[in-house]
């Protein structure tokens, strides 16, 4: 009874999933949908706690998982509460990377415990289904997919928070292919000859997964580390879909392979943005070099601007286009960018934003930031539409942005960026452009915009810009 | 080809699972808009923590005695759970900011 019962409840998670992926993709049942997801997931948790039976015999050690729930939830409560907005996609990449060691975990265990059938009772009844390879296979999978996401999530995560800097070595890209394979062969032959082969390689398959998952995200630039997210994520998914099949368990299943088809699909859309394909993104890293060599045609003298004078362009214009950006998320500035949106309405100008969307470091990154300062969603333009609005505008303010907002992708084949749809800022009247410092951006280009003779820099922190901005409009 | 043949033969449900996950993953999202590009990465993220089970279910079995497998398992619970929890909770607070607009 108890074990029927939980077939009903995997089956409402699976449903829930589904109906709360779907929700998720439209604004207004968003949040809904990632209720109704986390409903079914509870429910198929503490389900899977009481009613799960191992060929009739319930689940033991119950101090041990909640003593485990516990300290996850606690940890798991604090961290996502206590995170900026600007520190999310550093989130989302940490909390997969538990995913994915969590499904490299599961296997351990599961291998160890087939490698020891006889001293474990109970267990080699799985093994005498005479499907071993149904077996062997998902653990093998479990453990090399779960590990490299592992590893590669928290390489993104330190990316992303500037911890680890971008690195290549020579021929790495080879010694990636290489690896790979071995670990494929490895794994082929503990699958195909597990009777006679030594345990140990299983270790060793684990160790080259977190290696390859380490080598795999390094070389990426920073900037591309949202795709590289996504793609883990989906990665993850798969994992736990190995784990799910290992248990003959649906709501694993459908809950792991759903996230890995949509996190594909979202990782290819993610690309579509910047017009680049996967391949590229994955193998063109190594462009991060060439692109600094490719900057020396840029150079020039630009012009900055006082806070005064930009204060006067601003609120004597008629209409006003902020490009945000991540100098913007960085700085924390999105609920003085809103004083200011708000300060330049009041004097009748008309302001809207410029959404380019894989400004920030994640697609999406600054709408969500926005929306946390209350800016109304009429306001943020997408980039088509904001495309069509420069040539009518008297001043374009970008917070922050460099790489979607550089000519270059337009005009210079030679770009590592080239093809990449951009905001179109230099057909307005006047560009200011608030910058730390004349540093490239995350992609490491040079952008002649800012030589531009119609473009200004205003230089610093884009909070205490914007803060100065405000005091003076309020004078003027 | 015998292998694989009996190998499909003998999870055939569950490929028929995947397949059709697989399509209805694609599907599901399809036409997602940009601005939630973020949040849908952030809730699939939290629902692939579903592998949460997976490792219950192995510490829920381990002998009592065995506490390389019992800490393993442990382990894998906590770090589920921080997937699923943080996950979720995560998302919401994105979506939160969100709803106040409309």
């Amino acid at each position: 009874m108890g074990f029927n019962l939980l077939t009903l409840f995997y089956l409402i998670g699976s449903v829930t999933f589904i109906m709360g992926l779907k929700m998720l993709s439209h604004p207004e049942t968003a949040r809904k949908g990632n209720l109704l997801a986390a409903f079914g997931m509870i429910l198929s948790i503490f389900g899977t706690i009481f009613l799960y039976e191992d060929n009739g015999t319930p689940l033991h050690n119950y101090p041990w998982i909640f003593g485990a729930l516990m300290i996850g939830t606690l940890a798991g409560v604090m961290a996502a509460k206590k995170v900026k907005m600007t520190a999310m996609p550093e989130m989302v990449s940490l909390f997969n990377g538990m995913g994915g060691a969590c499904a490299a975990l599961i296997s351990i265990v599961e291998f160890r415990h087939i490698t020891a059938p006889f001293s474990l009772p109970g267990w080699h009844v799985l093994l005498s289904n005479n499907d071993s390879a149904g077996l062997y296979i998902p653990i093998m999978l479990g453990l090399i997919i779960g590990s490299i996401s592992f590893a590669g999530s928290m390489i993104a995560w330190g990316k992303l928070n500037g911890r680890i800097n971008d690195l290549s070595f020579k021929g790495q890209q080879a010694f990636n292919i290489v690896l790979f394979l071995a670990m494929l062969l490895v794994s082929g032959y503990l699958i195909g000859w597990l009777d006679s082969a030594n345990y140990l390689l299983f270790y060793v398959v684990f160790i080259a997964a977190i290696v390859y998952g380490v080598l795999f995200v390094l070389p990426i630039g920073g900037a591309d580390m949202p795709v590289v997210i996504s793609l883990l994520n989906s990665f993850t998914g798969v994992a736990a879909a190995c784990a799910g099949f290992l248990y003959h368990n649906q709501v694993m299943l459908t809950g792991g392979i759903l996230v890995g088809a949509a996190g594909t699909l979202l990782t290819t859309l993610m690309c579509r943005a910047m017009n680049r394909s996967l391949w590229n993104v994955l193998i063109g890293s190594f462009g991060g070099n060439t692109a600094i060599a490719g900057a020396a045609g840029v150079a020039g003298s630009y012009k900055e601007i006082s806070i005064t004078d930009a204060a006067v362009v601003m609120a004597y214009a008629h209409k006003v286009i902020i490009v945000p950006g991540y100098g913007l998320a960085v700085a924390q500035a999105q609920h003085t960018c809103h004083e200011l949106e708000l300060l330049l309405q009041e004097k009748g100008v008309e302001v809207t934003y410029a959404i380019h969307p894989v400004a920030g470091r994640m697609p999406g990154h600054m709408n969500v930031l926005l929306a946390e300062a209350d800016v109304s969603y009429d306001k943020l333009l997408e980039m088509e539409v904001a495309n069509e609005q420069f040539r009518s505008t008297d001043v374009v303010l970008i917070l922050g942005a460099n790489d979607v907002v550089n000519p270059a992708a337009k005009t210079d084949p030679a770009s590592p960026i080239y093809g990449m749809p951009i905001l179109e800022v230099e057909q307005a009247k006047t560009i200011i452009v608030n910058k730390r410092s004349m540093k490239p951006g995350y992609a490491g280009i040079e952008n002649a915009l800012f030589f531009q003779p119609k473009t200004s820099m205003l230089f610093g922190d884009a909070k205490a810009a914007l803060q100065k901005l405000v005091a003076e409009i309020k004078n003027l | 080809m015998e292998n694989i043949l009996a190998f499909i033969q003998n999870n055939i449900q569950i490929i028929y699972i995947v397949v059709l996950s697989v399509f209805l993953g694609i599907e599901v999202i399809g036409r997602v808009p940009a601005v939630l590009h973020t949040p849908l990465m952030s809730g699939a993220n939290a629902i692939h923590g579903v592998v949460i089970i997976g490792a219950i279910i192995v510490m829920g079995k381990v002998e009592p005695g065995n506490y390389i497998s019992l800490i393993i398992g442990f382990l894998a619970v906590v770090l589920g759970t921080l997937n699923v929890v943080g996950g979720f909770v995560v998302t919401d607070r994105m979506l939160e900011m969100f709803k106040k607009k409309k």
